[in-house]
């Protein structure tokens, strides 16, 4: 079977004051329907990039990106994109955020409002349907997001740290709510992260990432059932693997800041 | 109980200066130390204020109802006057400035096109433009508006520019990525993200706006509280010059509420001073 998401030899060049940067070189992943895949490095190792060469957001300047069949030219609604900064609408009500991308398709009135409601239920927001974004706490913010492109039906989920500025109870619950919506809606996740427990917690599989050039140093399978224990042997053996993949990474990273005052 | 006592105290705070002010001018003009013909004392303001207020005829069932006799007044009809000028001229200045700050702002073929032109007419003060106004339209409304549209226009025209320049990227992003065409992008998102900029220019615009009028009705017509101020000055009506500051005060203050409950009103979602 032709796998949903094909990332293949993926380049990607920065041109800056003179200087190159390679932030992905020879990139390649499949990634089939249904699955939950993590990104895993220290910033500057491109994961980012990569998600938003998926998204449409900026073009590769080498290899090919194909989503169901089709290379991917421009953002679109069939790769729902969640934010690290939420990226809600200030302007709008939680019900209208939600409401947006269905409106954008032009659905009815009363279909909107079926689906903007079940989705406020799900997601515990019924009672703030009409609460602007800036009464709502950073959990609360990342829901209504999460519901807003779930309202899209994407079969396809692009999420960039998503929970990254969260606290960590927020975090968990947040990620039992991703898992529970992943398996109801059997969704395909590319999910970007630097914490190495989250991206055990929830993956399928771990795609850990170089520093600069951004390539894929190793692919790590999750198979322990979910819920996964943190405190499980398992967890931990798995924990430990990662943490010295990243590590090494993440040390090269840090002597390239020491050499270079001014980077990113 | 306590609050309503601080309450209290926190008003009768705030007479303290004005009143302290105004009595020590009544002092000065009625024990003759100023002279009261270059300084009436603020009772004779007041009462001026009050005559000038109300309606000069008696009222007569046949010629109007008691509503227009009531209005008649000729401060009211100045008031009316100024208020005219300054909301045409205000919404004609504003209905030119927004679709072109928008398309400037948005559009950098057209930031191009347009931006030296702007930059080269914004300096001149619309004050400056008097002479030219009285050529082109004579006399009366026309040049007066046209004066308050200058006046008005750049203000909001410079922050619809920023404003949508400075629309945060990940909105944009968002938008897309949601399958936002051109114009809902323009429409839902531009727009509203920029409003909190377009608000303050309207803002700045309707008290260049009220500057502009009361300069234009020194000049260029016979009704209104700026040719009236100036009219009085003619006959050394001191009283009835400071009376006329007052109501245009009065009236500046009107409008900075009204554009203030504006504000508050259509950026009810809006956080303040941060971004998020």
């Amino acid at each position: 079977m032709q796998a949903q998401i094909q990332i293949s030899q993926v380049g990607k060049v920065f041109r800056t004051e003179g200087r190159e940067v390679i932030a992905l070189m020879d990139i390649d992943l499949d990634v089939q329907s249904g699955e939950f895949i993590c990104l895993l490095g220290p910033s500057g190792c491109g994961k980012s990039t990569l998600l938003n060469a998926v998204a449409g957001f900026s073009h590769p300047t080498a290899g090919t990106i194909v989503v169901n069949g089709r290379p991917v030219l421009a953002p679109g609604p069939d790769r729902g994109m969640v934010f690290q900064e939420y990226a809600l609408f200030p302007w709008m009500t939680v019900e209208k955020n939600i409401a947006f991308g269905l409106e954008i398709k032009k659905q009815s009135k009363a279909q909107i409002a079926e689906k903007v409601g079940a989705l406020l239920e799900m997601l515990n927001l019924q009672d703030f349907r009409d609460r602007y974004p800036k009464d709502l706490s950073g959990g609360m913010r990342q829901r209504v997001a999460i519901a807003r492109v779930l309202a899209l039906d994407s079969p396809i989920l692009l999420m960039d740290e998503p929970f990254g500025a969260l606290d960590s109870l927020t975090r968990r619950n947040l990620q039992d709510e991703l898992l529970r919506i992943w398996t109801e809606f059997k969704k395909t996740i590319i999910f970007v992260t630097h914490s190495i427990e989250e991206s055990i917690y929830l993956a399928d599989r771990i795609v850990v990432m170089t520093y600069r050039p951004g390539m894929i140093k190793k692919i790590v399978n999750v198979s322990t059932p979910r819920p996964r224990d943190p405190s499980s042997v398992e967890f931990n053996n798995l924990k430990k693997e990662l943490s010295l993949l990243v590590m090494e990474e993440q040390s090269r990273h840090n002597q390239h800041e020491t050499k270079l005052p001014a980077a990113d | 109980m306590k609050s309503y006592l601080a309450k209290a105290y926190s008003t009768i705070q705030g007479f303290l200066v004005p009143v302290a002010l105004l009595a020590i001018w009544q002092y000065l003009s009625s024990h003759g130390i100023v002279n009261p013909q270059i300084l009436p004392t603020p009772v004779a303001v007041m009462v001026k204020w009050w005559e000038y207020l109300l309606p000069v005829e008696t009222f007569d069932p046949s010629k109007s109802s008691y509503l227009a006799w009531m209005f008649s007044g000729e401060l009211l009809r100045d008031a009316y006057a100024s208020m005219y000028r300054v909301v045409v001229g205000f919404l004609v200045g504003g209905a030119l400035a927004l679709p072109l700050g928008l398309l400037m702002g948005a559009t950098d073929r057209i930031y191009k096109l347009f931006n030296p032109l702007i930059q080269v007419l914004r300096p001149i003060p619309p004050i400056a433009f008097i002479p030219l106004s009285i050529l082109w339209f004579g006399l009366g409304n026309p040049p007066a508006i046209f004066l308050i549209v200058i006046g008005a226009f750049f203000p909001i025209l410079m922050n619809t520019i920023a404003g949508v320049r400075h629309v945060d990227g990940i909105y944009i992003r968002a938008a897309r990525s949601l399958g936002a065409s051109q114009t809902t992008m323009f429409l839902r998102v531009m727009l509203p993200a920029a409003t909190p900029y377009i608000l303050t220019g309207a803002r700045i615009g309707v008290g260049t706006a009220f500057i502009v009028v009361i300069v234009a009705e020194m000049i260029a017509v016979n009704n209104g509280l700026g040719y009236r101020i100036l009219e009085a000055r003619e006959f050394f009506w001191s009283d009835k010059i400071i009376a006329g500051m007052f109501s245009i005060g009065l009236l500046g203050l009107a409008i900075d509420t009204g554009m203030n409950r504006l504000n508050n009103y259509l950026l009810k979602w809006h956080r303040g001073i941060e971004s998020n």
